[in-house]
C-alpha cells in the first residue's frame, strides 16, 4: 500500500478532535478524503473509537451495594460529627 | 455510540438546591449528592490508586472534605466537576504515599512516545469485546490501563469514562487545554496498541506496520 506519511501524521495529531467532532468542517473534509483510501490510518481511527466505547460501556470499578451502604454510613456519621465551615460574605 | 452514558449532574437546577441545603446544614440533601456521585467518585479513585483499600478512603475523605468546605463552592461550576477536583487530589495524595514518593505528578512521563505512535493496523473482530466472558474482559480492561502513567490513566477516566469536557479537565487538574489534549491523544493511542493483541481480527495477517 502506497502510504502518504506526512498526511499519516497530520491525521494521527487531529485523531482526538477528529473522534471528539470539535474540528472544522474543512479539516473534518480532508481528513476524510485520506481516511477514504488510507487503509491504515482508518483502522487505528475505528479501533481508537472502539477502544474508547469499550472502556466508556465496561465500567470495570463497579462500588458494590453492600461496600456502597457501609461507605454511606460512615461518610454521614463522619459529617453529623463535622460543620461546614461559613459561607462568605 | 449505542450506550450513551448518562452524564453526571444532568439536573442542574435541582442539584444546587440540594448544595444550597447541605449548606445549611441539610444532612439528607447532602446524602442525596452523596448517592449521586459515589460510584463516579470510586471509579475514579480506583483508576488513579489501583488499590480499593485506598479508593474507599478517598470515596469517604472527598465527600468529608466537600461537606466541610461546601462554603467555598461559589457555583461557579457544577458540584460534580469541583467534587471531583478533590477526589482526583485525595486520589493521587494516596499514590504517592502508596509509592513513598515526594511528588506524583501529573507530568509523569509525558515525553514518551512509547505506543503513541500505531503500529498495530489489524483491524478488530467485529464485536471484540463478545470474544471474551464479562470477568475476563474487566480484566483485560484493568490490566491494560494500569500500564498508562498515571498522568494519561487519570486524564482518560475524566474524558472518555467519566465524560467530562476538555475544559474541565484541565481546570480540574491544573493542566492547558492543549496538555489535555496532547495526553488524551497518547493515552487513547497507547491503549488502542494494547488492546489489539486481544482483540485484533485472527482473519488479516499479523497487522504490523512498518514504522517510518
Amino acid at each position: 500500500m502506497e502510504t502518504d506519511n506526512v498526511k499519516c501524521t497530520e491525521f494521527l495529531k487531529e485523531l482526538t478532535d477528529y473522534l471528539d467532532g470539535t474540528l472544522s468542517e474543512s479539516t473534518r473534509a480532508e481528513l476524510d478524503e485520506h481516511l477514504h483510501w488510507c487503509h491504515e490510518c482508518h483502522v487505528v481511527m475505528n479501533t481508537t473509537k472502539k477502544t474508547i466505547e469499550i472502556y466508556r460501556d465496561n465500567q470495570i470499578y463497579e462500588l458494590p451495594e453492600p461496600l456502597r451502604t457501609r461507605l454511606h454510613q460512615a461518610i454521614m456519621s463522619k459529617c453529623r460529627c463535622s460543620k461546614p465551615s461559613k459561607e462568605k460574605n | 455510540m449505542e450506550t450513551i452514558q448518562k452524564r453526571a449532574g444532568e439536573d442542574i437546577s435541582d442539584e444546587m438546591m440540594l448544595v444550597q441545603a447541605a449548606k445549611q446544614g441539610d444532612l439528607e440533601a447532602f446524602s442525596e449528592l452523596v448517592n449521586r456521585y459515589d460510584r463516579n467518585v470510586f471509579r475514579i479513585a480506583q483508576h488513579i490508586t489501583h488499590n480499593e483499600e485506598d479508593a474507599q478512603d478517598v470515596v469517604q475523605d472527598a465527600f468529608l472534605k466537600a461537606y466541610q468546605n461546601l462554603a467555598q463552592f461559589q457555583g461557579n461550576s457544577k458540584f460534580y466537576t469541583w467534587l471531583v477536583r478533590i477526589a482526583v487530589n485525595e486520589a493521587l495524595m494516596k499514590l504517592r504515599k502508596r509509592r513513598n514518593e515526594k511528588t506524583v505528578s501529573l507530568d509523569e512521563d509525558v515525553e514518551t512516545e512509547d505506543g503513541s505512535i500505531p503500529r498495530e493496523v489489524a483491524d478488530w473482530a467485529p464485536n471484540p469485546e463478545q470474544i471474551y466472558g464479562q470477568s475476563e474482559l474487566g480484566d483485560i480492561l484493568r490490566k491494560t490501563i494500569q500500564g498508562l502513567p498515571p498522568g494519561f490513566r487519570t486524564v482518560f477516566v475524566l474524558r472518555d469514562v467519566e465524560g467530562l469536557s476538555t475544559e474541565e479537565t484541565a481546570g480540574m487538574l491544573g493542566l492547558s487545554v492543549p496538555a489535555v489534549k496532547s495526553r488524551l491523544l497518547r493515552a487513547r493511542l497507547q491503549l488502542r496498541e494494547r488492546l489489539a493483541k486481544y482483540f485484533k481480527s485472527r482473519k488479516n495477517g499479523d497487522g504490523q506496520r512498518e514504522v517510518h
